[in-house]
Parts: C-alpha cells; structure tokens; sequence
C-alpha cells in the first residue's frame, strides 16, 4: 500500500445539498483508539443549524402533506440505497471504528430492517393511534396524529448506526423534518448516510445532518423558536436538563432518551392529537 | 352562494338566494328559546296574545256548517259567557279577547262569513287544492277567487312542493304570484309544506320565493304532514324574514300552524319572535298560529295564572 | 266580465274586477279594517320582559370555613390561615378557606402515596372503575346543587353550569371509569402502567369540570392525587371531596389543598410527585415548567389560546353567527379555547357584522343565578380589571370597537359583551389573550390567507372553520395548526374527544383514549 491516501473533508448535509460550514472551520476525526485521521469534518457553527432549521420549515409542509403510501416508497428506498452502499458502510465501520467485517455488515443489516420497518408504519400510526370519538351528540369527531413540525435530534455520542437511523426515521415517519446533530463517535458517517437521503427521492431540506461539537450550538437550540421538538439521545444529562429548560419558551417537545427502538410510541413522540368536529345534519 | 333565477311577471329576472343551512345549529339555537322564562306580568301579555294571533282551525273531511258555526262562536269569545262570569266571581279577569282568524275549507267560507259579521274577526279559507296542491293552476286559481269572492279576507294556499322537488322553481314561483293577483284585498298566507321540504335549505329557498312573489305571511304546514311545525323550521323562516326585511324595507308575517298545542310552546315560540324579529312582529298582523287544541290550554293557563288554579278541559267547549 | 278573464288579462280588468270583489264582500272588508284598528301591538318593553328567574340557592349549604381535604379527612392547615372567598356576581362573602403551605402538600403528598403503596394501588381495576362510575351517580344525582354552588363561585351563567359544566363533569367520570379495567386496550401492543402520585392544579374557569378532567383519567390509569383548586374557585372542589367521601374512595386516593400561587408551587416542587398536571395561563405554565425542568417529573400543559373562527361566503351564515357568540361569549369568554379571533372573508365582513351586532343586542348580561342569563359575571376582581385595561388599550390602538347597549348590574363585576372590528395582525388584541368576552374581528380573502392569519399565533389550541364546502372545509382543517378543530360548530366538549393544543397552548391530551396517556407509562 504505498499509494499515498486522499484524506476526505467531510461536508455537511443541508436543504438537500453539501455545503461546507459557513465558518470554514474543520476537525479530524481519527480512527478509534488511534491519532491516525480518518476524515476531515466540518464544525457546524450556530449559523449552519439555523440554516438547517430554516430549510427544514421550509419543506416540512410539503412532506406532512405527501400520501403516505409516498413517504413509506421513500423510507423503502432508503433501505434499497444503504445496500447499495454497503461497501462504503462496511468500509467506515471496519476501518474508522475497527468492527469486523461481519459485525460491520451486522450493523448495515440492522439499519435497513430500521429503513424498512418505519417504511411499513408509513400509512399505519395514524390508524393505530387515531380515533373516531362516539361524542354524545350529532356530530362526527375524530382524532388523527399530525406532524410536529422541525425536529432537532441530538444524537448519542457512542456510535449505535441502527439507533441513528431509528431516531431519523421515527421522526420522518410522521411528516416531520429533522436537523440532526450527529454523536462524536462516528461522524463520518454523515457522507454515505447522507448519500443514501440524497438519492431516495426524499426532498430537500427534510432530513439535514449536522458535525460538530454540541457545546458550541446546545445554546441555540431550545430556545429556537422554529423547532418545535427535540429528540434528546445523547448521553449528555446536564445538555439535556439546560435543553429542556431553555426549550420552554416556545413550549418544545422535549423528548428524552429512549432505550428502545422500532416502536411505535417513538413515532408517536413527534405527532400532534388533532380533533376535528362537524355537524352531522342536513 | 348558487341562485335560483326565476322570471317575473312583469318581465325581468330576480335572482332567488339558495341560502345554506346548517341543520345542527339551527336545532340547538331553536331549543335555546325553550329555556327562556319571562315574567308573571309578560306572560299573561303573552297568552292573551298568543289567543290574539290564533288562527282557530278547522280542516276535516267531516266538517259541517254546524260545526263551523260552533268553532265561530268559540273563536268569538274562546271562554263561552257563563263561565267567564261564573269565574269572574272570585277573580278579576280581563277581558278574553277574540282570536285572529278562523281558518276553514273553501265550501265553509260562506257559513264562517255569516257566523263572523260584524265581528272583525277574519276568515281564512285554505286553498289550491289544500293540502296537496296537486291540481291544474287555473283551477287553483278558480278556487282562489271564489273563496274571496265568498267573503274570505285571507287565503291559505300550499305550494307546488312535487314541481319544487322537480327544480321548477318557476312553476312554483308562478303560482304564487297568480293566487297573490286572484287575492285581490285578501291577505295571502303561502303554506310551504316544510314536512314535506325535508331539508332547512329548501325551506329557506322557499320561503324567500314565496315573499318575492307575493306572500303577505310565510307559513310552515298544512297541519296534514308530519312533522307540522317546529321550533327550528319556524326560525329558519323567521330569519328568511328578517333578511326579506333588511333587503327590502317589506315586513313579511309568520305562521306556523299545526303541533302547537301548548300555552307553553306558544310562549316559546313568540320568544323566538322576539329575539329574532323583535317586538313589531309580535302582533297578529304579522304573527299568527294555527292551532286548534291551542286556544283551550291559552285558557287554562289564563285562568291558572289568575286564580292559582288549574282548570280541566271538560269546562271548556272541544270544539 | 268573467272573473276567467279577469285573472288572465290582469293589466286592464284588474281594476273592475276588484270594485267588483269589494261589492261581493263589503260586510268583511269593513271587519278587516276594524280589526285591524283594534289589534293589540304589544308596545315595546311592555311585553317580554324576560323574569328574573333566580334558581334557588337554598340547595347548597356553604360552610363558614373549609379545611383542606388530606386522608379523607378534613384537616385544618399548618398555618391557621384562611381566606375570604367572593361571589363575583354580587362582591357578597362565601365563607372562608383554608391556605395550604408546604407541610399541608407534604401531608397530602405522603397520604396519596400511602394509598399508592397501598390499597389502592394493589385494587384490581375493575374495583377502581366501580369507585368512578359511583362518584359520577353522585354528581349526577347532586348535580343541582353543584350547579348552584359553581355558579355562586364562578359567576357564570346557571344554564351554563346547569347544561354544561356539571353534566359534562360527570360524564367524564362515568366515561373514565369504564377504562379501569380495560387499560390494556389503551395502547395497542404495549404494556402500561401507572405513575404513582399526581400533582394537579387547575384554573377558576370551569373549577368542577375541570377537576373531572383531571381526577377521573388519573384514577381510572390507577395514580392517587393531590389537587389544587383555584383560589377564586374553591367551592366545587371541596364539595367533590363530599362526594369522595360518600363514594367510600380509600383515604388518600384523592387529596385537595386550598391555597394561592405558594400552595402549588409546594405541590410542583414536591420531590414525591411523579406527575404535574396543569391548566391555566401560559405564563404559569411555563413557570412550573420551569421548576420541573431539571427534574424527570412527567408534565402535561393545558395553556392559553387566542383560537381564530374561520367564516367562509359560503357558511351557513345564521349559523356562523351563532358559533361566533358561542365562540366567544360563552363562560363570559373565560375559555382557554374560545373563538377569540373572528377572520370573516372579505366579501361577506359588512353583512356579517351587521347580523353579529344584532344578535349580540339580544344576549343578556346580569345575574348570573337567573335562568335567563347568558353573560353572568366575570370570575374575579382582577380578571375583570385586566380586561377592562385590554380593552381600553385596544381602543387606542385604533381598532373600530362596539358594545351593544345592555343593562348591566351595578354592583359585581360585568362586562359587556364588545367586539373590535378592522384589526391587523400585529394588533395586541389580537395577539393577546384577553379571557374575556372581548372579540377581535379581521377579514381574509382567500382560504390560504386565512390559514396563514389563523395560524400566526404562538398558540395552537384551537380554531373553527365555517364553510358549507366539505372539501374546503377538511382542507382547511388540515391545515390549521391547532389541537381541536371545531367545523361548522364550536366550543363543543365530550369525554371521548381528545383536548389539547399545539405550540404554546401546552402538551398532553386530555379526553378519550389520548387522555389516558399523560397518567400511564408506557414500557
């Protein structure tokens, strides 16, 4: 091997596009348990979430009011483009993180049953949790679980692949957006992931992917009056109380680290009980 | 809002609203009159108006002149004079006052005509082949003028419902202005058949037809179709009114007629009146009901509110 | 001349033919006239005086001096502190309540989780539902006197607390309590179970129902609680703790502190609750949001609203104009989900207001125990200053104002219903909530318009759609950002309907199944 390597600047994932930071800075991220680089990340600043969080309520809209049978294709073709990028999976995981080729693909099969299993709830949550209420009177009422809106997802520093794809896609599932801050321990993994978005036919802006260091941006967050949710995963406590304290003021979803994955209620975290009522006469 | 155009006699096209309703709302506006409670004093006002707006009803197939003289004398002086002065004897009445009208078929016209002289009280004759109206126009037409020719100061006449049904709203709207021209002095009273209308909406699209073409009151039932009049249908009418009333400067009466048979209901409905219309309405000019088996609880109740007492139908006559 | 002729050629024999009518009935033209002469016109103001019609408030005993309610037992509080209660419909005295301080909570905390470790925690679910559907009979069959009771409290109207408040309040614990055994249906594929103690503090606006709401989910999931009334409102509460009582709910099951803003601030800071549920302002709301930030205490938020009322061209417009007044008359406006925005579509704004103004003549505002009332008293002294200052700001903003000309009593604390009409979004009447029969009025153009001004709050509770479009409607529905829809009714409540806002206006549902899920945990 003497070819000399080409070390990758990672970029970020923004309104469907890869920008660098606007901050023009960068990190390594270096193979584990070594000083060796890996890659080259770019450290998002507060400005590049905002941007995100502005893309991500942009295109909201239009996602929540795609069929779900839509959204379910798109989620089922995410699963479809992360076998096709297996080799670039497997690579990182085997050669940033030190797994096995076959614990590498482990992790690669999980996330797709991830991709396929909220692909099938698509067009399911809201029959499974909506409702039509027998009132005592004439009308009609029925409650049906609406989007949210922009999620900000916090994810765990210690690498879990099928975690991070779970958290994605329970908050896509349910027509959100999601700005996601990705953990410290494999942030590379941004490029093929976000790869795998790019080329689902999922709009632009719905899923943006974000590196960089939760200190410096943790205080934009709760208080961003455009993110309607958090999905707090990481295992940062004292991030999470200051989080769910600034997220007050816009009265946020603050939703807590969750132990579990491929569940319903983690869809059910980032949708809204609408009840509509009407009259039922002449 | 959709319209439906009708052409006028006179040449011309006025476009006629067709007005959505929403069922469930006007039901629960309708039953809020039903809670209303008013006062000893206003009460008492309101029974004796309520006797002042009756249009004491006869319409049976077996009716007679003796029949119709009996319901005369009754509409005359509803509290037959023994009675009056042997309960008079212990409480201070006032006068009962005589009802409005008294409403009968074309052939008893005549008989009503010499039982009412010289009595102020009208006759109305029901008209264009009541209830159904199934019959040539010009035959309707025929009915109407001898029913005014016989002496009959208002007519009661039923709408084509089956041609409004078809969408021939010109047919129905035709008619009316005919039967309006035949009246002459007469008022006319234009029967919607709201039993048969079904839906709120079609009977706000008549309603505001009928005062286009010519309708001096609205009323809701031939008193042969179930349900006759209610609560709800009487205020869709009433709000039709007050909008005739807002657009045009014209002040067009109300008569709900059959299923009223309580002094209560009565009450109920002229508080209905009084919130939507407001206090010019409440007069026999523009309001009236058609009962029959009304004007004996009036009486009850005038006599209860009076003396404390409850009277029982058999003092009063059953006519 | 045949009177054939006559009708067919009107223009030139209408004349004789008439003359010849008028010869034929001469006798009953002349009554006609007479009669007419003679006809009573009921002089305006003479008739329909609507009667005072008083209920009797003979039905309800109110005690000089209530204790709080801890262990099924009346205990005075640690603080020998009480103080006064007052009708706002007449400034009069009703007694006196205790003040909870935090050693009251402590007690109160310690006796609900004694009942959690405890009886009613090991009780099977089918007994916890027999419990309910008892209290709900009880307030059925004493549903007189808590009508009665809320009024004299709250000031709202009896035909309100009569037809609404009370009826609806036992029917949350009658829907409620068929739950107890059936939880396993509440979320389908997972196991649930309860939280242990709960804190609840809830507003002065709808005091016993909104203590149905609280209680009766909360004990149907299996959790005990301690419940805070709202100091302006203390009475129904206390007599639901009567009612606790005669039901024979185990001690500590349900435990109720009187007391101000300190005494539940003592409850949201109790380290042994495992549950806060509020109702109320928003500023309070994310107060005690704020003091359980840092803690892993479950919270569900019923918050303000500033909902819009939505009124198409083509809405039922008798009908709108009656969902409007309900929108935002009802309870004096007191509502967390009231109508408090009119948007009416540009092409219908002059006749639709014209028809508002009158209708709004007719609404009677006094006494609230009279059966004819339909704007009783505003809540409290405060409440009622705080809207007369909304209102007189918003008259400076330049907004077109109208209050109809109606009688209000002189002593107690009314206010007219009014309306502000032309107003612009930025407008702080429109902004802000008012919780008052106060009424802004904007106009849109298109259904996109309208959506986009209905949504530019930060609340999210409610809105109501009036159009006779189905497909508009359910789009409009859709697209509105709000956790109750209201189409072609409004402020309309039951059991089995899930309540709750979006945004601002809180989180947690309360009502049918989705109600459930604040007091059980999901594993």
């Amino acid at each position: 091997m003497s070819n000399l390597k080409v070390i990758k600047t990672v970029k970020l994932f923004i309104g469907g596009e890869f920008p660098r930071t606007e901050s023009g800075r960068t990190y390594s991220f270096n193979v584990k348990g070594t000083n060796d680089q890996y890659a080259r990340l770019c450290q998002a600043s507060r400005k590049d979430f905002r941007n995100s969080v502005e893309n991500s309520r942009k295109a909201q809209p239009g996602w929540a009011s795609r069929t779900a049978y839509n959204r379910s294709q798109i989620l089922y073709r995410m699963a479809e483009m992360t076998e096709g990028k297996r080799v670039e999976f497997v690579d990182l995981f085997k050669n940033a993180l030190g797994k096995s080729e076959t614990e590498a693909n482990l992790m690669v099969d999980e996330a797709i049953d991830t991709f396929v299993y909220y692909s099938g709830f698509c067009d399911k949550y809201q029959q499974v949790m909506g409702a039509v209420n027998p009132v005592a009177g004439p009308f009609h009422n029925f409650t049906t679980p609406e989007a949210t809106g922009v999620v900000t997802l916090i994810d765990a520093d210690e690498f879990n692949f099928a975690k991070l794809v779970d958290s994605i896609s329970a908050i896509i599932t349910g027509g959100n957006s999601v700005v996601a801050l990705l953990g410290k321990g494999c942030p590379a993994v941004l490029a093929p992931l976000a790869e795998v978005f790019k080329t689902s036919d999922l709009p632009g802006g719905i899923i943006n992917l974000l590196t960089g260091d939760l200190d410096e941006i943790k205080g934009f967050i709760g208080n961003h009056m455009e993110v309607r949710a958090i999905s707090f995963q990481n295992e940062r406590e004292d991030v999470y109380f200051e989080m769910k304290a600034d997220a007050i003021d816009n009265m946020k979803r603050m939703i807590p680290r969750r132990d579990k994955t491929r569940s319903l209620d983690l869809i059910l975290d980032f949708v809204e009980a609408k009840t509509v009522w009407h009259p039922i006469g002449q | 809002m959709t319209s439906v155009t009708v052409k006028m006699p006179g040449g011309g096209r006025i476009s006629i609203p067709h007005f959505p309703i929403d069922m469930v709302n006007a039901n629960e506006r309708a039953s809020s009159f039903t809670t209303r409670s008013i006062k000893k004093q206003s009460k008492m006002d309101a029974l004796y108006l309520a006797i002042e707006m009756t249009d004491l009803t006869t319409l049976e197939g077996m009716d007679t002149p003796g029949k119709v003289k009996q319901l005369c004398a009754k509409g005359i002086h509803p509290v037959p004079q023994h009675l009056l002065k042997e309960v008079s004897k212990n409480y201070d009445f006032r006068e009962i006052p005589s009802v409005a009208a008294i409403c009968v078929y074309p052939s008893m016209v005549p008989h009503a005509v010499e039982a009412l002289a010289g009595t102020g009280i009208n006759i109305a004759s029901v008209a264009t082949a009541f209830p159904s109206g199934q019959l040539d126009m010009r035959m309707k037409i025929k009915e109407v003028e001898k029913c005014v020719k016989d002496g009959a100061t208002e007519i009661d006449m039923v709408i084509d419902r089956g041609a409004f049904h078809q969408g021939r709203y010109q047919k129905v709207f035709d008619e009316i202005v005919a039967v309006k021209d035949a009246c002459g002095d007469a008022h006319l009273k234009v029967i919607l058949e709201t039993g048969e209308l079904k839906t709120y909406d079609n009977v706000r699209l008549a309603s505001w037809m009928a005062m286009e073409a010519g309708a001096d009151f609205i009323k809701t039932s031939t008193g042969k179709v179930s349900p006759a009049a209610t609560m709800p249908v009487t205020l869709i009418m009433l709000q039709a009114i007050q909008d005739y009333y807002e657009e045009t400067g014209k002040k067009i009466g109300m008569k709900p007629a059959g299923g009223i048979r309580t002094a209560k209901q009565a009450v109920h409905y002229l508080c209905m009146v009084n919130e939507v219309l407001g206090t010019d309405w409440l007069s026999p000019d523009l309001f009236r009901f058609g009962a029959s088996a009304l004007l004996n609880d009036l009486i009850k109740q005038i006599f209860k509110q009076q003396s404390g007492q409850y009277y029982y139908d058999d003092i009063l006559s059953q006519d | 001349m045949t009177k054939k002729k006559a009708t067919k050629k009107k223009a030139t024999t209408k004349k004789k033919a008439s003359t010849k009518k008028k010869a034929a009935k001469k006798v009953a033209k002349k009554t006609i006239k007479k009669k007419k002469v003679s006809a009573h016109k009921i002089k305006p103001g003479m008739v329909f005086e609507y009667d005072a019609a008083p209920e009797s408030s003979a039905v309800v005993n109110i005690k000089p001096k209530y204790d709080l309610f801890i262990g099924n037992e009346w205990v005075k509080p640690e603080s020998g502190k009480y103080i006064n209660n007052e009708n706002p419909a007449t400034t009069e005295s009703l007694g006196k309540f205790a003040v909870g301080n935090d050693k009251d909570v402590d007690k109160a905390v310690k006796a609900a989780r004694k009942a959690y470790d405890g009886e009613w925690g090991k009780m099977s679910g089918k007994d916890r539902g027999k419990y309910l559907f008892r209290i709900a009979r009880i307030l059925q069959e004493r549903a007189r006197e808590f009508a009665v009771l809320e009024t004299l409290d709250g000031g709202k109207p009896i035909k309100e607390s009569r037809d609404v408040d009370i009826p609806l309040a036992a029917a949350h614990f009658f829907y409620n309590a068929g739950w107890a055994d059936k939880l396993e249906y509440v979320y389908p594929g997972k196991d649930v179970k309860s939280i242990g103690v709960c804190g609840q503090i809830i507003p002065w606006n709808f005091p016993l129902l909104m203590a149905a709401w609280k209680i009766a989910p909360a004990l149907a999931c299996g959790n005990t609680i301690v419940l805070k009334p709202a100091e302006q409102t203390p009475l129904t509460a206390l007599l639901l703790a009567e009612v606790c009582q005669e039901a024979g709910l185990p001690a500590g099951v349900v435990n109720i502190v009187t007391g101000e803003g300190p005494t539940g601030a003592a409850l949201v800071a109790h380290k042994d609750v495992n549950k806060i549920a509020f109702t109320g302002s928003t500023d309070i709301g994310k107060l005690i949001a704020k003091n359980v930030a840092r803690t892993n205490k479950k919270l569900t938020l019923e918050l303000g609203g500033k909902s819009a009322n939505i009124v198409f061209a083509d809405a039922a417009i008798d009908q709108a104009i009656e969902g409007v007044i309900n929108g935002i008359f009802f309870n004096q406006g007191h509502v967390c989900c009231a109508g408090s925005r009119l948007l009416v579509e540009e092409s219908i704004h002059d006749v639709f207001v014209k028809k508002l103004k009158k209708r709004m003549s007719t609404l009677r505002v006094g006494d609230p125990m009279d059966k004819n009332t339909d704007i009783g008293a505003i809540n409290h002294k405060e409440q009622f200053d705080k809207i007369k200052e909304m209102v007189a700001a918003a008259k400076k903003e330049g907004c077109d104002f109208y209050q109809p000309e109606v009688k209000v009593p002189r002593k107690g604390y009314y206010h007219a219903p009014c309306f502000f009409d032309n107003c612009s979004t930025s407008d702080s009447i429109v902004r802000d909530e008012v919780f008052g029969p106060v009424l802004s009025i904007m106009t849109f153009r298109t259904p996109e318009e309208a959506v986009a001004k209905a949504n530019d709050t930060q609340y999210g509770l409610a809105a109501g759609v009036w159009s006779e479009k189905g497909s508009k409607v359910h789009q409009v529905a859709g697209a509105l950002k709000a956790g109750i829809i209201w189409a072609n009714t409004y402020n309309k409540f039951d059991p089995t309907s899930p309540f709750g806002g979006y945004k601002e206006s809180g989180f947690g549902r309360e009502g049918g199944r989705h109600g459930l899920l604040p007091y059980l945990e999901v594993k």
